[in-house]
């Protein structure tokens, strides 16, 4: 084909790109752009104040209320991460190595299921299980494993680590099961008859070769977590409040947006200094196997 | 033997908020914990004397069945450039508008509402559905990626010889191979929507989606049982329209003769 044609294909393949990259282009990165410029204006009650200013940045850098929040948020996101990605990983290493290939697609689908049913019925029954009269306590009380209710497993940030470890299971099983598939299996029987056990040959061939799955399930279920609005207010009780809380409270109730685009713009930088700092540090095992 | 165990205990761990559902949902009593009191219908019976859960059904029926079609039509566009076509910022283009993916959803809803604000405009249903278009755009892309992918493209080619024109031949051979996947993108953007609370919280006008209206129901512990009943029609629905779409998207995996990845995968 001459170039006539390639020029064709070009313009072809660009009109088709188009309508969905100008939508996000619309929707997502004019937005973003809004809420940046939005976060340098003041909100003096009920006027908008345009000039530009690092105001709102300087309250978000002295008040300690704001930087609790956004410490916290940042903690119990990271626990939420590492416990669902330590509780994933065995799941995702059964359904590749254990369960026989045709059976391995209704197990993933088995797995997905429970994250598609409604989002707010799930996040609210899991204050009821973990209630002090809830279904663990009564069930624990039952079996005589305790003798009064557990008044600590509610109200706190375990309990939404708990929870959002719950409601993002499928993001870290998911990644990592995809870079398991793709292990070459000789290299397994390779370390076994080089006189590995299964435990060494797992720490030493497969783990090292499932990091890319690992880092990407970590990233995956970090960002999301950090802007969880219904799981800390449900079930965290006010030491388990989030930044997403306090960004609803600037925008709905205190009708302070540019409070709240400035808290956006804080959470958003924060979680991508952490997510670029974990990347960076594990960078030496996400390159290509040689 | 352990890890068969530790699977077991997680699966349980997954399906358990699940499974307790439809007990509180059908149990005579007021208060959602156990001892569980008796069996009951009633909290379903209430469900369509509820004039304002009706209103948030059908209000969040048209968003959902408004954003599963524009997602989809937006999805077909992207995974028909990434399968068909190169040209140059191709990865560029289709790694930004996967973007939504990665991006908290309050970020979203929150920008898109300083949009609305500094515009002057009104929060409607429009409003919803365009927040719910977006964050089910990079989910569509992902599930027709699969069904264009696995197309022969000499199939077309062949079309084409035999002297169909560009259109026709993607109307008569390109379209019904991909149908099963346009299917499954409808009902997973359907089912997105439809259990989506944060962008609908934000960018609701007067009529409240599903969602928030059970949201603020969640406050009143004598509506709970209601709200148990009510979730339990959900998850069920929910289920069912999984299924379909797994059924549409393994449908078309056989069609096109291809190994099976599996559900997202």
């Amino acid at each position: 084909m001459g170039a006539g044609a390639d020029r064709t294909e070009r313009i072809r393949g660009w009109s088709l790109a188009a309508p969905p990259f100008v939508f996000a282009l619309s929707l997502l990165a004019i937005p973003i752009c809004t809420i940046m410029l939005f976060s340098f204006w003041t909100q003096d009650f009920l006027t908008l104040d345009r000039n530009l200013t690092l105001a709102n940045y300087a309250e978000i850098a002295t008040d300690p209320l704001y930087r609790q929040l956004l410490v916290r948020s940042i903690l119990i996101a990271a626990g939420v991460t590492l416990a669902t990605v330590l509780l994933a990983y065995p799941v995702a290493y059964f359904v590749s190595f254990h369960v026989p290939q045709e059976r391995k697609s209704l197990w993933l689908f088995l797995i997905t299921i429970p994250f598609w049913t409604s989002y707010l019925i799930r996040v609210f029954l899991w204050k009821v299980i973990l209630g002090f009269n809830g279904v663990l306590n009564s069930a624990l009380l039952g079996l005589g494993v305790i003798d009064e209710p557990l008044g600590w497993v509610l109200y706190n940030p375990t309990a939404v680590v708990i929870t959002l470890a719950h409601s993002f299971a499928p993001f870290a099983i998911l990644p990592i099961y995809v870079v398991l598939e793709r292990i070459d299996r000789s290299l397994l029987e390779a370390g076994r008859d080089l006189g590995e056990t299964r435990v060494t040959t797992f720490l030493r061939v497969t783990l090292p070769l499932s990091v890319p799955g690992i880092v990407a399930a970590v990233l995956i279920v970090f960002i999301p977590t950090i802007g969880d609005y219904v799981t800390p207010r449900l079930v965290g009780g006010p030491d388990g409040l989030m930044i997403a809380n306090m960004i609803q409270t600037q925008f709905l109730r205190l009708n302070n947006a540019p409070m709240g685009a400035a808290l956006s713009v804080v959470a958003m930088a924060s979680v991508g200094f952490v997510a670029a700092i974990f990347t960076l540090a594990l960078s030496r095992w996400l390159r290509a196997p040689r | 033997m352990i890890l068969r165990v530790y699977v077991l205990a997680y699966m349980v761990f997954l399906y358990a908020p699940i499974v307790l559902l439809p007990l509180f949902a059908f149990n005579d009593g007021t208060v959602i914990a156990f001892p569980l009191q008796g069996f009951t219908t009633r909290w379903f019976a209430e469900l369509p004397q509820t004039p304002a859960l009706v209103q948030s059904v059908r209000t969040s029926a048209i968003i959902a069945v408004s954003a599963a079609l524009l997602s989809t039509i937006l999805g077909i566009c992207a995974a028909r450039a990434s399968a068909r076509y190169d040209f140059s910022g191709k990865r560029a283009v289709l790694g930004f508008v996967m973007l939504p993916l990665v991006l908290p959803e309050i970020i979203i809803a929150v920008s898109l509402l300083v949009v609305v604000l500094a515009l002057g405009l009104q929060l409607t249903a429009f409003t919803v559905i365009l927040g719910h278009t977006l964050i089910c755009m990079p989910f569509s892309i992902a599930i027709l990626n699969g069904s264009f992918s696995a197309l022969d493209r000499s199939l077309e080619e062949a079309a084409v010889d035999l002297g169909e024109t560009r259109a026709s031949s993607f109307r008569r051979v390109t379209l019904p191979l991909i149908a099963p996947g346009i299917v499954a993108s409808l009902l997973i953007a359907f089912t997105i929507s439809l259990d989506e609370f944060i962008i609908a919280f934000f960018l609701t006008g007067t009529n409240p989606t599903l969602p928030v209206y059970l949201w603020g129901q969640l406050r009143f512990p004598a509506k709970l049982p209601v709200v148990m009943a009510l979730g339990t029609i959900l998850v069920l629905s929910s289920v069912l329209l999984l299924c379909l779409a797994e059924w549409a998207r393994r449908r078309g995996v056989a069609r096109t003769g291809r190994m099976d990845g599996g559900f997202l995968g």
